[in-house]
């Protein structure tokens, strides 16, 4: 047998491996799916008829519908925090300049690195000195600096293609440096914000861990109780709501991968 | 003259424009460097000096602990008698506010000898019967509980009386203060902690070695396929990195349950008799642990790969290496700050959950991450919670700093 028939049948193999892959990543996110629809209250095949009742429970009950509206709301409002600071420190990696930029970027992205648990832990002392603990703002704060890094990296991502003459051009032509940061550098930077700020949001939108040691029952937020809820007695609703999520990380993997795509044309077109 | 005057002025100029450059640069980080120290570097800091805050018995007995620190416990004699009273004293206040305080003092004892807090609950009650007469409080305390009359109870409120004590450090480490002082292991059969680490450990370590062992091949045909193919393959990862947490984790429990579709899948095709325990278990853990992980080995892999030049391999190849030859001496080692980067990142992400174990491993496989939650809110055990924080966070620090060192913070965060 030659090496050339040897290596086909590699690459057949490799194939084969990869669209068995495939299947082990996406399946089991859609096992879920039936069973949200089921007339029944287990959670194992064969169904025993075809229902709305869980999505009903879950769409018209007040305590999901609230911590799903505490989600959006702390979602919204630490994305607006973490999106200009995000922004503004990736325009400053990329501009130079900084002293100990490694030692500074490892600081930065650490809120990604350090375990939440220990971030929870270490916030629960420092706001309850404060008296943030069990308050909107409180879990707005933290969540926000768990999402900056998320902007900062995909800020920066989108800089990285770009020639920052094109601010000299236009201060050359008599723009204020902020002008020309808003008028030529935050256009080029959009699809980067914008992935960045999904990123963040999508970051809020499925913490958990800090969130327990911080939030009150207040902030209840969805995730929090999907925790509550397949620790002490799960069933199907859960799965409806997990199904729902299901389709917005759907919507998201799409809209980021637009976005990307936005940018890596410009890029592109830059070379 | 006039030249050397001139060029002295434009490097004066280049200089002024470059301190601005910087200045503006520093600006512009300022706001997240500033926000970041504020709300994650000082909060984590808490954590440090929380793992050695010790003010319960300070706080809560103050006048026998100012008594304590003139004893010598080495001469093997009880203390005197003005310690006796100092205590007496300490526990006939009957404000609401100094019962908490002798409340969590005894809460805090309890921790360094077993069955403390009874004793001085006991004896706080006693003395606050017969808090009239003052004096000679030695035999009357001594009388009340045989306990008073041991040396080792005295150690035990001077061990701990200090506002710091390294007792919280020393228990994540399975290590005691013994009454005499000296440092040492506790007995064998109440080590856990340092188990718990190992476990930690190893589940990272096996959770990072099956990502490696699937995220590798997997990476490279996204490299080697056509366009569409691996755009397929990239949205397969993707998918459920963007998934969320809990979703996923609700689905594994549908699919691996007993009567589950797995189980029903494995007994149709023939390939067991009878369902196997597929969750609440260890096999549960690893399975759903690389299914999460997987994205974080494949990403870094992924854009390493890319980024060697598809001829190097067909070079080999003409140069008469075969397959495997070209694979382990030409791509491999140019693959290698992917495995790295990879690596790195799925131990330290894996080494740090929580949630998922909590909910599909068994206590058996609970790791640090589990603990420091369960003594902060469960046990409201803050010291331990912090000592044990700590543990998992200098592991993680550790790692981390390696992989600046090997691989780059850029190529961790995943930049250029």
């Amino acid at each position: 047998m030659s090496y050339r028939f040897l290596a086909r049948i590699g690459s057949m193999a490799h194939v084969v491996f990869g669209v068995l892959m495939m299947l082990v990543l996406i399946l089991p996110l859609l096992a879920a799916v039936p069973i949200s629809f089921s007339a029944g209250s287990f959670l194992s095949y064969p169904l025993p008829g075809f229902s709305m009742q869980w999505y009903e429970k879950v769409f018209l009950d007040g305590p999901w519908l609230s911590a799903l509206w505490n989600s959006l709301l702390i979602g919204l409002l630490s994305t607006l925090i973490a999106t200009p600071l995000g922004t503004l420190a990736a325009y400053a990696f990329a501009r130079g300049h900084l002293p100990f930029p490694t030692t500074l970027l490892g600081l930065l992205i650490a809120p990604m690195i350090v375990p939440p648990v220990i971030t929870g832990l270490g916030l629960y002392f420092a706001f309850s000195r404060l008296g943030l603990t069990s308050t909107l703002a409180g879990v707005v704060v933290a969540h926000a600096v768990l999402a900056t890094p998320f902007v900062l990296i995909t800020v920066s991502a989108t800089l990285q293609g770009f020639d920052l003459k094109l601010m000299q051009a236009a201060a050359s032509l008599g723009a204020s440096p902020a002008r020309a940061f808003l008028n030529v550098l935050v256009p080029i930077m959009a699809p980067g914000i914008l992935s960045g700020a999904l990123f963040a949001f999508a970051t809020s939108f499925d913490e958990v861990v800090v969130t327990l040691f911080i939030a009150g029952p207040v902030q209840r937020t969805l995730p929090l109780k999907m925790f509550e809820g397949i620790r002490d007695n799960i069933d199907p609703s859960i799965l409806a709501m997990a199904t729902f999520l299901m389709c917005i990380a759907v919507l998201t993997l799409i809209s980021a991968s637009l976005l990307m795509r936005t940018n890596s044309n410009r890029t592109n077109k830059n070379d | 003259m006039i030249t050397a005057a001139r060029s002295e002025a434009d490097k004066e100029a280049g200089h002024r424009r470059l301190n601005r450059r910087r200045v503006t640069s520093l600006l512009l980080v300022a706001p997240l460097l500033i926000f970041t120290i504020v709300v994650f570097l000082l909060p984590i800091v808490t954590i440090l000096t929380n793992a050695v805050a010790s003010p319960e018995v300070s706080t809560g007995l103050p006048r026998t602990s100012l008594a304590l620190a003139g004893w010598h416990p080495a001469d093997r004699n009880l203390p005197g008698g003005e310690v006796f009273d100092a205590l007496a004293q300490d526990l006939s206040e009957k404000s609401p506010e100094r019962t908490r305080a002798v409340a969590a003092a005894a809460r805090r004892l309890n921790y360094e000898v077993g069955g403390f807090r009874s004793l001085l609950v006991s004896t706080e009650r006693a003395v606050k019967k017969s808090a009239d007469d003052a004096g000679n409080w030695r035999e009357r305390l001594i009388g009340m509980d045989g306990r008073w009359g041991d040396i080792e109870t005295w150690q035990a409120i001077r061990r701990a009386a200090p506002a710091h004590t390294p007792f919280y450090i020393l228990s994540a480490l399975d290590m005691r203060q013994a009454a005499d002082g000296s440092i040492g292991m506790v007995p064998e059969n109440q080590r856990t902690y340092v188990a718990v680490l190992m476990r930690t450990l190893k589940v990272a370590a096996v959770t990072t070695l099956i990502c490696l062992a699937l995220g590798y091949p997997f990476a490279a045909l996204m490299v080697k396929s056509g366009r569409n193919f691996a755009f397929m393959l990239l949205g397969a990862v993707m998918l459920p990195f963007w998934t969320s947490l809990l979703a996923k984790t609700s689905s594994w429990i549908v699919i691996l349950q007993e009567q589950g579709p797995l189980n029903k899948l494995l007994i149709w095709s023939g390939i067991v008799s009878s369902p196997l325990q597929l969750i609440f278990n260890a096999t549960g853990l690893y399975i759903v642990m690389a299914h999460m992980m997987l994205p974080f080995m494949v990403l870094p892999l992924y854009s390493t790969m890319k980024g060697i030049p598809s001829h190097y391999m067909k070079a080999s190849s003409s140069l008469g290496a075969n397959p495997a030859r070209g694979f382990f001496h030409v791509y491999l080692p140019m693959s290698l700050p992917g495995v790295g980067a990879g690596a790195l990142l799925t131990f330290i992400v894996s080494a740090g959950y929580y949630i998922t174990p909590s909910l599909v491993g068994s206590p058996r496989e609970q790791m640090l991450g589990y603990f420091v939650a369960f003594y902060a809110y469960t046990s409201v055990n803050w010291g331990l919670a912090s000592a044990l924080g700590l543990m998992l966070l200098v592991c993680v620090l550790a790692l981390y700093l390696l992989a600046g060192r090997t691989v780059g913070v850029r190529q961790i965060a995943g930049l250029r």
